[in-house]
């Protein structure tokens, strides 16, 4: 065994493995940073390796044109061996990467860990979010389907409000004035060379940055960070309880790289890849474009927002959250860490995640949507027929035939983007019914040119059956015009 | 500092009889150095920056005149979805260079030319004949038969081409994807 001995020297003497892993893998951390809360940077990292390599596989097979994407796509699913396997992977692998990376940015906020010295870690990983977003949304572009086609279109409306420089952005974005082959071959680029290239480089420098700035210990109430003090108390944690990151701090995040391993694993085996969907031939009409759920929230966002908001929060809101969490290390550098004694980081973290979880499913629901084939699809419910005069029952088919349901829902079915119409009569009289039928308003369109007066009348006679046999149809009255929504008081002045 | 050899510091300025160690001289080549060198990395750039942004230098309007076919196909008082082969098109560019637009034929060689974009963030409107109205699956959007804004987040009306009826057929100016700042 002598040789083997002499063969291990040489080589620690000519590559300095030696040293080199006393520096990084055997760096000391302090034995309180061996928590179950610390393993999700590790694990974030983690799911970057196995995008790259899941990556690098599909990329033997896919081919970034968009004649063939969407046909390499269905080949990799169906003909490839194990291709759907490896979509499936890439696919929950990106999901289970945004989630990590999300619960490790709270942690390491709600730990204080971007506190001073570790300013310049925050600021990389920052970069870091805004890549992985990038990889999300170009990533999306290349499951090249309807979807895909109709996320580019948004993308690309979104440019086209860049005052001034519009027009050139959404052409740069596309690469050409409209979707075409270079668009894929360009999202192609980054997804797969520019993005992930910045993501190893900034990886580097925040994990160089954990090295050289050390990982924040386990934070104390009542021990807040002083510039002056905060390096000697460091210095004295490591020298007390330091221990070496591997073996004694790693095991932790060791358990848990497995179970996200199986995570990505199991989910791709049970639930599998996502798509392709709909060819990607933009004169299929009937579809029903949503991004994926990163987006989602953004996506709701634009629905529910009133459109003088619109600029604002389409560039001036990102702008600003950029530069706010750019800037938190260097507005809040020192004092408490720990999450018990900073209610507003906590109640922030909360407040966030909230509006972004209900804006996300409020995407997945999409109420504001009309319905589009409810008026062909969905039946008036029996009560509302039975035993009506023949005018109500005209009515009814005036409702179904001039597409109302689309927006307007009858027993609990079709589209709710308008109010449903179970007990309009409750609400609205005879006449107020008319004046909204004919004239819109309220975000509803105005009905005046599409119906003749027999319709108009067969229509309202319908509406003011409807209410619940307990509550009796609202009068005329001269004192209706202060209860009326306030979209009818407008149009009645 | 394991295994570094024992020290060599013999320069090559050393090593002439005549030459005396110059820092002058070295100083004076590493300025040189560094300003060839930013030099030659403007002049790698501006072909690269050129062309990733050609859109800011090259104005070429990339639209032209199609034909969306014979103008009997479009009876009157009546819309349909027309589609056309984008003139801005690569070979490899499959179907997705086959672009719809909605054609409203008002009387005679009265039309309105609809895009297909909503005004809103690009989603493709549908139109619906007996509520007269399109309406967009993305945010809700709805437009009237003329295309004016009925409901819903739009900021304006449809998009509308340029359009011109010539030999017995109705001909767009198309290429390009209309948004707000780059309206057809």
């Amino acid at each position: 065994m002598n040789w083997l001995r002499k063969a291990a020297v040489w080589l620690d003497d000519r590559l300095h493995l030696t040293a080199l892993y006393a520096s990084t893998a055997g760096h000391e951390v302090p034995a309180s940073a061996g928590s179950w809360f610390y393993v999700f940077g590790s694990a974030t990292l983690l799911c970057f390796i196995i995008q790259v390599i899941t990556g690098a596989c599909l990329a033997f097979v896919y081919i970034p044109s968009t004649n063939e994407a969407w046909t390499s796509l269905q080949y990799l699913n169906h003909a490839q061996f194990l291709g759907w396997y490896l979509r499936a992977v890439h696919y929950w692998g990106s999901n289970f990467m945004v989630a990590i990376m999300t619960a490790h940015m709270i942690q390491v906020f709600l730990f204080g860990a971007y506190k001073y010295p570790r300013e310049l870690t925050w600021v990389s990983g920052i970069f870091l979010l805004l890549c992985t977003l990038a990889l999300a949304f170009t990533g999306q572009v290349m499951r090249f389907d309807q979807d895909a086609y109709w996320g580019l279109g948004i993308g690309a409306s979104v440019m086209g409000r860049v005052p001034v420089i519009g027009s050139q952005l959404v052409h740069v974005l596309l690469a050409g004035p409209i979707i075409a082959g270079e668009t894929l071959s360009r999202f192609f680029t980054l997804h797969v060379f520019i993005i992930p290239g910045l993501i190893i480089a900034i990886v580097a420098m925040h994990l160089r940055l954990v090295l050289t700035k050390g990982i924040n210990e386990y934070p104390r109430a009542g021990h807040p960070v002083h510039k002056s003090t905060y390096d000697a108390e460091y210095a004295e944690i490591l020298r007390k309880e330091g221990v070496p990151f591997v073996p004694h701090a790693i095991g932790k995040d060791l358990i848990f790289a497995a179970i996200v391993i199986v995570g990505i694993l199991g989910c791709a085996f049970f639930f599998g890849p996502k798509g392709p969907f709909g060819r990607p031939d933009p004169t299929i009409v009937n579809t029903n474009p949503r991004p994926d759920f990163y987006f989602l929230s953004i996506f709701a966002a634009l629905a529910l927002l009133p459109d003088w908001m619109e600029v604002v929060v389409l560039f001036v809101a990102p702008v600003v959250c950029i530069v706010l969490l750019l800037a938190l290390p260097f507005i809040s550098g020192t004092g408490e860490k720990s999450a018990r004694r900073r209610p507003v980081a906590v109640l922030s973290v909360v407040l966030v995640m909230l509006v972004i979880c209900v804006l996300c499913y409020m995407g997945q629901t999409s109420p504001w949507s009309p319905k589009m084939d409810a008026w062909s699809s969905d039946a008036i419910p029996v009560q509302y027929v039975k035993g009506r005069t023949p005018l109500e029952l005209k009515g009814a088919l005036v409702f179904q035939n001039k597409q109302c349901r689309n927006c307007h829902s009858l027993g609990g079915h079709g589209g709710e983007r308008g109010p449903a119409l179970d007990s309009v009569a409750t609400r609205l009289t005879g006449p107020e019914m008319v004046r909204q039928v004919i004239q819109g308003g309220g975000n509803m369109p105005a009905y005046g040119k599409k119906l003749s007066p027999a319709e108009v009348d067969a229509l309202v006679a319908f509406m003011q059956t409807l209410h619940p046999p307990s509550v009796p149809p609202v009068r005329p009255s001269d004192h209706r015009e202060n209860k009326l929504p306030r979209d009818f008081a407008v149009l009645t002045k | 500092m394991t295994g570094s050899p024992p020290t060599g510091n013999e320069h090559p300025e050393h090593k002439g009889p005549d030459q005396e160690p110059n820092p002058t001289r070295r100083d004076w080549l590493f300025h040189i150095g560094v300003a060839a060198n930013v030099a030659a990395g403007v002049l790698i750039a501006i072909p690269l920056v050129g062309f990733v942004f050609s859109s800011f230098v090259e104005r070429k309007d990339p639209r032209s005149w199609i034909s969306l076919g014979a103008l009997e196909s479009f009876p009157e008082n009546s819309t349909r979805i027309a589609t056309y082969r984008n003139p801005f098109t690569r070979p490899w560019d499959g179907e997705t260079a086959n672009i719809p637009c909605w054609v409203r034929r008002i009387s005679g060689n009265q039309f309105q030319v609809f895009a297909i974009n909503c005004t809103h963030l690009g989603c493709p409107v549908r139109w619906f004949k007996e509520a007269g109205l399109f309406l967009c699956p993305c945010h809700g959007g709805a437009y009237y038969e003329d295309g004016a804004r009925a409901a819903g987040p739009p900021p304006r009306g449809l998009f509308q081409y340029t359009y011109k009826v010539e030999k017995g057929e109705l001909w767009v100016k198309g290429g390009e994807m209309p948004t707000l700042s780059n309206p057809v």
